[in-house]
């Protein structure tokens, strides 16, 4: 065993046509029977967009919020892919993808790398540097084919992940301050959001137009712009959000959005495919 | 995605027929069929033919489509619970995308549904279509 691991992740996504891109994407979907059929990723999560908004009332001013709040954080982000801010009128005005999904509601083709080093909690001291404890970890798995779901509206896989996170953690999800979510969409930040059990099934979207997942809301989420604004290198999104936690619990976040009120717990959370796999960290600033 | 003839040979039973496997302990039906039911482990099971029709659970409208599916965008497409309680995810053809809402009555047709240039496998199943058509 090692004393000290470099975990890195890297994509590049950028030298091959939107085509080949989208093609490459989707073969972490269902293949023979959904994306034969037609199926694309931003229409998987169309599909659970419209279950959401017609089970629960869920509207288009709720998803702009998301997209409009992980922007307005990832502009004060430096190594943000669109570090610049939008408004809920370009969101909605934005072009129609996949109904009701516009091109802002999605995230991009990203290139991009992150890294960590993991080690001991005695290793970490001797090296003198702000370090982060990792209290919990938990995956979780579903069926790849959306149509064999239990639940459209919601990210079954996350819930399993979560609770086994939290069960190592000895945490309740109440203890958990801030969270990197996967917004590859913005409806996947909201049904996230519900399946951990931070809102109620429906209920975030109204909070999150509210304000209450920005930077200084009461459970601020995607502080470093989220897969929507920070940007989606897949290879490299889930070691990139354990980065932001670990700034984030370290008080070193740039460029003002670092959350207010020193928060001592943060989660990551991160998927694959339409919510088939799903992967949550539970980490505590080390003392 | 690739096509090759031996795979879509295999696929023939159920995207030609929607050949379903029905396990005997827990009665119930998997599309597409199953060699074991997850949930008892049970092996017993009989081939049935799905229903072909149902209600639409949920849909999307396609409006930007990889260029395989270009000529076709804007296309619908959704996923219906069948009449015997099977869900099954297609695409809707011969309708205006603006018909299609959650609730509707559809019915399944055999279509062609793609194929891959014009040398490869012309690959046909089933499409939505609206229950009245």
């Amino acid at each position: 065993m090692s004393d000290i691991v470099l975990a890195s992740g890297v994509e590049k996504m950028t030298d091959c046509s939107g085509d080949e891109a989208t093609a490459a994407l989707a073969t972490a979907a269902e293949q023979e029977y959904e994306v034969f059929n037609g199926a694309t990723f931003p229409g998987l999560y169309g599909m659970m967009a419209n279950a959401h908004m017609h089970q629960y009332g869920t509207t288009r001013d709720m998803l702009s919020a998301v997209a409009v709040k992980n922007h307005h954080n990832g502009a004060l982000n430096p190594v943000a892919q669109y570090p610049f801010e939008v408004s809920m009128e370009q969101v909605a005005g934005s072009v129609m993808v996949a109904d009701p999904l516009r091109i802002l509601d999605c995230s991009g083709i990203t290139d991009g790398a992150a890294a960590v080093i993991v080690t001991s909690v005695d290793v970490a001291k001797k090296l003198g540097r702000p370090y982060v404890r990792i209290l919990g970890s938990g995956v979780g798995t579903d069926t790849i084919a959306l149509t064999q779901r239990s639940s459209f509206t919601s990210i079954p896989a996350a819930k399993l992940a979560a609770e086994r996170a939290l069960s190592m953690a000895g945490r309740k999800m109440e203890d958990i301050q801030f969270a990197e979510v996967h917004d590859c969409f913005t409806i996947a930040e909201l049904m996230i959001l519900e399946t951990l059990g931070v809102y109620e099934p429906g209920e975030a979207g109204p909070a999150t137009l509210a304000g209450e997942t920005s930077l200084d809301g009461t459970f601020p989420v995607n502080s470093s712009g989220g897969l929507k604004s920070k940007g989606h290198a897949v290879g490299a999104t889930g070691v990139a959000q354990a980065v932001e936690v670990y700034k984030q619990l370290t008080g070193r976040a740039e460029g003002d959005r670092q959350i207010p009120g020193h928060p001592r717990v943060g989660m990551c959370h991160n998927m694959g495919g339409s919510g088939a796999s799903s992967v949550v960290h539970i980490m505590e600033v080390g003392s | 995605m690739t096509m090759f003839s031996s795979r879509a040979w295999r696929e023939y039973p159920q995207r030609y027929r929607l050949e379903a496997s029905k396990f005997k302990k827990s009665g119930k039906t998997y599309f597409p069929p199953r060699k074991v039911d997850p949930e008892t482990g049970d092996t017993e099971r009989e081939i049935v033919r799905l229903p072909d029709t149902g209600k639409l659970l949920t849909f999307t409208v396609i409006r930007i489509a990889p260029s395989q599916w270009g000529d076709l965008a804007p296309y619908a497409i959704g996923i219906a619970e069948l009449t015997d309680g099977t869900r099954i995810m297609a695409q809707f053809t011969d309708c205006d995308v603006e018909e299609v809402k959650i609730g509707m009555d559809v019915r399944i047709e055999f279509r062609r549904v793609q194929e891959e240039g014009h040398h490869g496998v012309i690959s046909y199943g089933y499409k939505f279509v609206p229950k009245w058509y």
